[in-house]
């Protein structure tokens, strides 16, 4: 029998992808199991993240050696990541589904070329310039001029008064955030739009309406599914966007916000910020701990994206 | 007679044809929503600009000579081993991603239409989403203390790998997938083997779009902080060539922490690195749109 050896060599490099993603999880939870098995579940629902007395020496608990007043809990950055990430795409999904229409129908061909080129290349633009783009300009605009207007506006609603902070915080992030992800929703949304059949349309035009009142009364019904697909995916973008978030978060630590204006952080902001003073551990815990971390964040990112996928599966873009 | 009176009468009563009419609260609804969806474009469009332009005008009193032919030191100096830097690890990461990737994208359009396929295309897509610190972590934990490979150009290089990989073996397969099956079956017809139809037929027709997607690939491990604070590490002098043990400078990193330097030095020299990994990611997904299109129109695409 003849070996296909190009269509081995072909399946072997390819099944680097698969085994790349499972090495990842595998590696994460081997290395933070003293982690795992030291702070169990309420990890994740506790709100006390200390390393403890890093000039003490070091303390057995339950077989785990550990600085002397350690404890792990992440439950702010749990809140800072979901919340941040949820507001950002509430605040994108309009304006993506604004900007697809424009693009896609609401304009005439020839001009939708050079137009659309600003919001994919929005889509270019790397993280860190996003955070310092927020840090030196929107963190003193919202600070000083926003965020005292609005709490003055909108003191009747909660979440939306209280103190206006100083601009680092949750609305400041999920701003950047909604920016970052727009393009995303955006792209596919205007690919699966261009993609629904001329007749429908013709059909809707034809019956009186307008080209706003067929996209909405017909086009976007359609692309229900590919509509919630999206939006989780762009979900999953926010959850795990680092450096942008890292510069404009306020880097809160086991501070829960108390409204849209208060300082958080998230949890790859945190594992991007802590990991020189974690280092500082000489049981190695907190490293642990941070990786542990990792690996919820890793999870988290995941699930979301096999369910983002799975919608738009159904929905069969690409 | 009487009855074209009738029909008169008929006609006057119903007064003049009725017109089809729009009511006034569809024109309103109309009309908010025209605003809207123009906004929102003006809204992105703004957003654009405004990063542009604010590192720009930040960056314009630091763009001089000194940026290329200086080292940074401490909190200012210049950006040579920066740039040196975001050179080695972007196209060493290309070096390694390309071959995987480009097959593994040849595996998914021509054989990946089973069950195997479809596994292997949903888990790239799971990798496309796993966050980059995440990556970044994994290398620190792997390669950079169990490995003993400290910070270095190895372990930042096969971080950047692993995130490229699924874009550019989706890439490759949306290339590839565009080439209609006639073409293949001339080739099999003519009696050429799987390997000769790939290399002489399918990667020749699907350069330009594979092309792109590298530039697109390019780009993306050029504008990446996360995965290579932690591999990569940070370096004030030039590479001496040594592959691990050896921490390497690179642009994005002088963004992040010269920003947070109390000097008005570090902060246009960050402004500065910020200008230069900006237009250098434009200017790779530009270029790689215009190599797409002028190969479209040279040699006329498949479709």
């Amino acid at each position: 029998m003849k070996i296909p050896v190009f269509r081995t060599a072909l399946v072997a490099t390819a099944s680097f992808l698969p085994i790349s993603l499972l090495l990842l999880i595998i590696f994460l939870a081997v290395y933070s199991w003293p982690a795992i098995q030291y702070n169990q579940f309420h990890f994740l629902w506790t709100n006390d993240w200390n390393l403890g007395n890093l000039y003490g020496n070091p303390v057995s608990v339950n077989g785990h050696q550990i600085m002397p007043g350690a404890k792990y809990g992440i439950w702010f950055l749990v809140v800072g990541t979901i919340v941040s990430s949820v507001l950002a795409m509430l605040m994108a999904m309009p304006i993506a589904i604004g900007a697809a229409y424009f693009l896609s129908e609401g304009i005439r061909k020839s001009w939708a070329g050079p137009l659309s080129l600003f919001v994919d290349l929005l889509a270019a633009i790397p993280s860190v310039v996003y955070g310092l783009w927020g840090y030196a300009l929107l963190v003193p605009l919202f600070g000083h001029t926003i965020f005292p207007f609005m709490v003055t506006t909108f003191s009747f609603i909660p979440f939306l008064n209280g103190a206006a902070g100083s601009g680092y915080g949750l609305l400041t992030s999920a701003f950047v955030l909604a920016v970052m992800i727009i393009p995303l929703i955006s792209a596919t949304l205007r690919e699966s739009i261009q993609m629904t059949e001329p007749a429908l349309k013709e059909a809707g035009l034809s019956l009186g309406l307008n080209r706003l009142e067929v996209f909405w009364h017909i086009i976007l019904p359609k692309l229900k599914t590919v509509l919630i697909g999206v939006g989780i995916l762009a979900l999953g973008r926010a959850l795990g966007e680092t450096m942008a978030v890292l510069m404009v978060s306020g880097n809160a630590l086991n501070y829960l916000p108390s409204n849209i204006y208060a300082p958080i952080s998230t949890m790859a902001a945190f594992i991007a910020s802590q990991l020189d003073s974690a280092l500082q551990d000489p049981t190695n815990m907190a490293v642990e701990a941070l990786s542990e971390i990792a690996l919820v964040l890793l999870l988290i990112t995941v699930v979301v994206n096999i369910a983002a996928r799975m919608m738009l599966w159904m929905a069969r873009v690409r | 007679m009487a009855i074209n009176v009738l029909e008169e009468q008929v006609l006057s009563k119903m007064g003049s044809p009725k017109k089809f009419k729009v009511s006034l609260w569809r024109k309103l609804m109309t009309a908010l929503a025209t605003v809207m969806v123009i906004g929102s474009f003006i809204f992105l469009a703004a957003m654009f600009l405004s990063i542009i332009i604010d590192v720009l005008i930040h960056a314009w009193p630091a763009l001089n000579i000194k940026l290329l032919t200086e080292i940074t030191n401490g909190i200012g100096g210049g950006l040579k081993n920066a740039i040196e830097g975001s050179i080695i690890m972007s196209l060493g990461s290309l070096l390694l991603a390309a071959p995987i990737g480009i097959s593994a994208g040849i595996y998914l359009s021509e054989h990946g239409h089973g069950n195997a396929g479809k596994l292997l295309r949903f888990l790239s897509d799971v990798l496309v989403g796993v966050p980059s610190i995440v990556l970044g972590y994994v290398g620190y934990i792997t390669m950079v203390i169990y490995l003993g490979w400290q910070f270095s150009v190895a372990a930042g290089i096969i971080t950047l790998t692993v995130m490229l990989l699924p874009y550019i073996a989706r890439s490759t397969e949306l290339a590839l997938s565009n080439i209609p099956l006639s073409v293949r079956e001339a080739g099999y017809g003519l009696g050429a083997g799987e390997g000769r139809i790939v290399f002489k037929i399918l990667l020749p027709g699907a350069a330009p779009a594979i092309m792109t997607g590298l530039f697109y690939a390019v780009a993306l491990s050029m504008g990446e902080t996360a995965p290579l604070l932690y591999t990569a590490g940070w370096s004030n002098y030039m590479w001496t060539g040594n592959l691990t043990k050896e921490p390497i400078g690179y642009l994005t990193y002088v963004i992040w922490t010269f920003i947070n330097e109390p000097f008005a030095e570090s902060h246009m020299l960050a402004f500065a690195a910020a200008f230069l990994i900006t237009a250098g990611v434009l200017m790779l997904i530009l270029l790689g749109r215009w190599y797409m299109l002028r190969a479209q129109r040279r040699i006329g695409a498949y479709r």
